[in-house]
């Protein structure tokens, strides 16, 4: 059994008062009391800026004359597309079609790419990318811990980021990258990209402790103006909740298909062959036997992960993958599990809380989409 | 942050205040902070039976689901209403928002709980 893994800024967290929390091996702040916990942090996002530390997350960067080949490979989406700095979400699939991990792919070259990946998933996705792309002329490396990864999200991320860095982050598109100087560091990677269902960046920065500490209080400080709060790993899911972007382990799996996950947007079967493929092929001819669902409580009650869903005779027709309260929504919401007939809006359901069923409706999702810019 | 003196409490963090016959029971302070902001309280109904040591209801923060243990078997006599709607106030003062009221089955068992001062040793030691 290994020990639990610590990001750089793990003294920081703690000397914040950071509540810590064991995550997928990682030990990682849950919330800031000081800076007023989970809601407070959520709804900072939601209207301003919040500064989060992902740097457990993992990266692996393919690099060679059939890069392109090798992640067209082992991704469902078309990396064909994406132009350079361009990024896109993705999967891994098993070649059941169903999730080895989802991924966002960035083309940071005429002949490389960047995959990031899940924190609990880095040693199974490594592995993975290096043993089935070995036929392709490509070099796979794991960078994971080359990186501290700081994301800075919310209506107000670009002005707070723009502080610190002389690259033009308004000719930046959402899920596009550049590569500028910030915090006086050369060449830093910034992505337009995150976890929240809000405008923001992730920027990557060398990993040592001291250069991670500097640009982490640097970035607090730049955002004071905005009213930056530092966020945890409490907020990043009721935000990714609200936003309904799925999470490994839950909304989807090994045992969860592509479409029972409602992701077709983003698997290109028009593409010659790739992982996952013939299943999937298979699976979309045979139908549906069940399919991802945004849930509301209506009666008193907070559905949570793997309570069961009931019809209304008290049967169990399903499961809840993710649920909680929604700070910016204010209503108690969840992801679930059920069989096709039950997906219609307003389909009356019910949760099980504590051996009883609790009266829930079927809603339209994502929970939250944030405002268009005028 | 001091503990009322005239309040006992127990290890899984719980007050009660004796009124004679009767008493009060919220959570410490301890435990609001430990929970973070509490979202929502399920309280037993009145005229139900709590029994000393049992789980009589959950509190709901964000996070996490979190059992209310009786420290003393009882009737429940009186419910706070306020916490259906406003459970934050158990953030705000744990030792003024109580949840139930009790009539006691067996005031012995009051000798079995914490004394302000062991609370607060406990607490201290549970770092």
């Amino acid at each position: 059994m290994s020990a639990t893994r610590k990001t750089a800024l793990n003294p920081v967290h703690r000397a914040m008062g950071a509540k810590m929390v064991e995550f997928n091996g990682w030990e990682m702040p849950v919330e800031y009391p000081s800076a007023g916990g989970i809601i407070t942090e959520h709804n900072a996002v939601r209207t301003g800026a919040g500064v989060f530390d992902v740097s457990h997350m993992g990266d692996i960067r393919l690099a060679g004359p059939e890069a392109l080949a090798a992640v067209q490979h082992i991704s469902m989406n078309d990396a064909s597309r994406l132009a350079l700095g361009q990024a896109q979400y993705s999967a891994l699939l098993y070649p059941q079609g169903t999730f080895v991990d989802d991924v966002v792919v960035h083309r940071l070259g005429e002949d490389e790419y960047l995959l990031v990946i899940n924190a609990g998933t880095r040693e199974k996705d490594f592995a993975w990318v290096r043993d089935h792309t070995r036929q392709f002329d490509c070099k796979v490396e794991n960078l994971s811990d080359a990186f501290t990864q700081i994301a800075i999200q919310g209506p107000k991320a670009v002005d707070l980021l723009q502080k610190l860095t002389d690259a033009h982050l308004s000719a930046v598109k959402f899920y596009w990258a550049t590569r500028g100087t910030v915090c006086g560091l050369k060449n830093i990677l910034i992505a337009r990209t995150g976890y929240t269902g809000e405008d923001g960046f992730e920027i990557y920065v060398p990993a040592d402790d001291e250069t991670s500490r500097r640009v982490w209080n640097e970035t607090l400080q730049a955002g004071e103006e905005f009213g930056v709060v530092p966020c945890g790993l409490g907020s990043r899911n009721t935000l990714r909740l609200e936003a309904k972007l799925p999470l490994y382990g839950h909304e989807i799996s090994d045992a969860i298909n592509v479409w029972e996950a409602g992701l077709d947007r983003f698997c290109k079967m028009e593409k010659p062959d790739f992982l996952g493929r013939a299943a999937l092929e298979k699976a979309r001819a045979e139908g549906l036997k069940r399919t991802l669902v945004g849930l509301e409580m209506v009666d008193r009650g907070i559905a949570r992960d793997g309570y069961p869903v009931l019809d209304n005779a008290g049967g169990e027709i399903g499961y809840v993958t993710s649920g909680s309260p929604a700070p910016f929504l204010k209503k108690n919401i969840a992801l679930a599990y059920v069989p096709p007939e039950f997906i219609a809006l307003g389909t009356e359901l019910k949760v099980e809380i504590r051996g009883q069923g609790v009266k829930a409706i079927v809603v339209t999702t994502p929970f939250y989409k944030r405002p268009k810019k005028a | 942050m001091p503990y009322p003196t005239d309040y006992k409490y127990t290890k899984e963090h719980e007050w009660i205040k004796v009124d004679g016959k009767n008493a009060t029971i919220g959570i410490t302070h301890h435990a609001q902070e430990a929970l973070g902001d509490i979202v929502f309280v399920d309280l037993p109904k009145i005229g139900s039976e709590i029994h000393s040591g049992k789980a009589f209801g959950s509190v709901e923060s964000v996070k996490a689901v979190s059992d209310l243990f009786a420290p003393v078997s009882g009737t429940v006599t009186a419910l706070n209403g306020d916490l259906a709607t406003a459970p934050e106030k158990i953030n705000k003062d744990a030792h003024s928002a109580w949840m139930i009221k009790i009539a006691l089955e067996d005031p012995a068992e009051l000798n079995s709980l914490l004394s302000p001062d062991d609370y607060e040793k406990f607490v201290a030691e549970e770092g």
